[in-house]
């Protein structure tokens, strides 16, 4: 809810909820999205407060279609599908979230040294046409494959494929600001390197690295279940949306919420994501706004 | 000209290397020796010691490098772990279906999402304009293998219009092989259809805005000539790279689409290569397709004088 928070007061002497009401007017994709995200987190966190047993199987009652007692069914072990559904989102979530923090932080310490000094960015820039020209489903499977299967690991296979899209991304705005006069002024006045990035050029990355975080964060919950969902991802043993459909897919005819229930959780996440990125992007990038 | 394509074919041939070194680096540089991590875990030290020497691992990494990039300079991607059999014949006795469902979700996917584009542009504002783009963050939310079960929930399972899964030759016969490319082609062109209507759409409103637009109007050229014949034609640039961009996506989703429609094609391969950790496969299979991904860019890249004659290098 910091967005809201950093709204410039337009009119002071408005009351706080007409302030909120035109924001939402003017941000239907950044209210929708933050809504639904918002709902999901807290389901997610306090899952054990509403939710049954996710783990243990009951296979007498297997494949149950949905009923009061299972709010969506039960899947072929007989374990509660809304159950397991809702923590789901747990991976995914935490998934998204730390591949989006840790490929900007990796991506903005490479790209402003390479933006900053010619000499790293020759090398690091062809390193960084490498790594793109290799499908990131595809390197990060590599990557699983090699070691054992854990959320920690599809973290860092995910992470690594989305780090060149970040370093491009900061390299471009530090070649630009690095000519402005200002920055000029700050180097012909002696002030140190460092403090000419972290207090010149590095907050002029921030406002396209949010929206990028978004994207990378959707991109994130979409190959992490996907990996899941090819048997290279989070151990099969923990309920995620991908490990639920690859499990439920013998399952289709029969019993079609095993499959559903995930697959539509995940396409809300995801959705949200997006909208969200899509309303940052044009509050706070208008530049790009205007591109895509 | 010429230059620019002798740059360009270099760039690309160093882009290639840099690739193979990843991919080589990958088996090499994780922890832990790649002879156990390919041999599994239940096998004994003469199966490791085995492995490492068919491999070669106990020469220094530079020889590995080279003996392997020399290899593959010569079609040979290595020997399959599990089924002794070259990696290369693998790939190429399933690339069939592969590419087919590649090339027809392509031709389709860009006719459409072209079409959109163009529409929603020429609309922009209305309805119609609104309802493509919501459609278009949908198409880019939802995964590949949901939409795939919905597809075949509805159109096999219910309605029984399509096949259920499975792949047929084309040399079986035309229709069965377009029947059962229909719902796999449906699912993995979505994002991609999503991706390319949006950037046309944009790239079409900026030269929608321009004066020559204007003065075409006003001479009352018609509508279609208009937007095809001045608009289109100027807007191709971004399409076309957005195209080719989103092959990555394609490659991607051809992996996840033939498992969801049990089609017998590279993607298969690699996927059932994972669990039985075939590392030779993994490996052949992420250079071929991040080669052709790096292809298909080069060959835009040079497209761009064809479209835009101002482009001059």
């Amino acid at each position: 809810m910091s967005v809201i928070a950093a709204e410039p007061p337009i009119a002071p002497a408005q009351p706080r909820g007409a302030q909120l009401r035109r924001f939402a007017r003017r941000n239907p994709t950044i209210v929708a999205g933050g809504i639904i995200l918002t709902i999901i987190t807290l389901m997610a966190i306090f899952a054990p407060l509403f939710t049954g047993d996710a783990i243990t199987m009951h296979p007498a009652q297997r494949l149950r279609p949905p009923s009061d007692v299972n709010l969506l069914g039960t899947d072929h072990l007989g374990r509660d599908i809304f159950a397991r559904t809702v923590y789901g989102a747990r991976v995914s979530l935490f998934v998204g979230i730390s591949v989006a923090t840790m490929s900007i932080t990796i991506g903005l310490m490479i790209g402003l040294m390479s933006g900053y000094f010619r000499k790293v960015d020759l090398v690091v820039m062809r390193l960084m046409d490498g790594l793109m020209a290799i499908p990131a489903i595809l390197l990060a499977i590599a990557l699983v494959a090699l070691t054992r299967a854990s959320v920690s690991t599809v973290i860092f296979a995910i992470t690594i494929p989305e780090i060149p899209r970040v370093v491009r991304l900061v390299r471009a705005v530090v070649l630009s600001v690095r000519e402005a006069p200002y920055v000029e002024a700050a180097i012909a006045g002696g002030t140190p390197t460092w403090k000419i990035l972290l207090r010149h050029i590095v907050p002029n990355t921030i406002p396209p690295l949010i929206v990028q975080a978004t994207y990378i964060c959707a991109s994130a919950i979409l190959i992490e279940a996907a990996l899941s969902f090819l048997g290279a991802g989070t151990p099969p043993e923990i309920p995620t949306w991908g490990n639920m459909i690859a499990q439920s897919r013998l399952f289709l005819s029969r019993a079609p919420w095993t499959i559903f229930a995930p697959g539509i959780a995940l396409a809300l996440v995801v959705l949200a994501v997006n909208l969200l990125g899509d309303g940052l992007r044009d509050r706070l990038d208008p530049r790009l706004a205007r591109r895509m | 000209m010429l230059t620019y394509i002798a740059g360009r074919l270099a760039s690309t041939v160093l882009v290639m290397g840099i690739v193979a070194v990843f991919v080589f680096l990958l088996l090499h540089l994780s922890p832990g020796d790649p002879a156990a991590i390919i041999a599994g875990d239940n096998a004994t030290g003469e199966q490791i010691a085995a492995i490492r020497r068919q491999l070669g691992l106990d020469d220094a990494l530079p020889v590995q490098f080279l003996r392997w990039v020399t290899a593959v300079l010569q079609g040979d991607l290595g020997i399959s772990i599990f089924s002794n059999e070259p990696v290369a014949k693998l790939i190429s006795q399933r690339i069939e279906p592969t590419l087919s469902l590649a090339l027809t979700t392509m031709t389709v996917a860009v006719t459409l999402a072209v079409s959109f584009g163009v529409l929603a542009a020429w609309k922009v504002g209305t309805i119609v304009d609104r309802a493509l783009m919501v459609l278009s963050v949908i198409g880019f939310s939802v995964p590949v293998f949901v939409v795939g079960y919905m597809l075949i929930y509805v159109f096999s399972i219910n309605l029984r219009w399509l096949p259920v899964q499975g792949y047929s030759p084309i040399e079986q016969g035309l229709g069965p092989w377009i029947e059962r490319l229909i719902l796999p082609s449906i699912a993995l062109g979505l994002a991609y259809v999503a991706l390319i209507a949006r950037i046309t759409r944009t790239s079409m409103l900026e030269v929608l805005a321009e004066d020559y637009i204007r003065t075409a109007r006003a001479k009352g050229v018609a509508n279609r000539s208009m937007l095809l014949k001045h608009a289109l034609k100027n807007a191709g640039v971004p399409i076309v790279t957005v195209i080719g961009i989103g092959v990555a996506l394609l490659i991607g989703g051809v992996v996840i689409t033939e498992t969801v429609f049990n089609i017998p094609g590279v993607g298969r391969l690699v996927v059932d290569a994972i669990s039985k950790r075939d590392y030779p496969i993994i490996q052949g299979v992420i250079l071929i397709f991040s080669g052709v991904y790096v292809l298909v860019n080069l060959a835009v890249d040079l497209t761009y004088t064809l479209l835009d004659p101002r482009i001059r290098y």
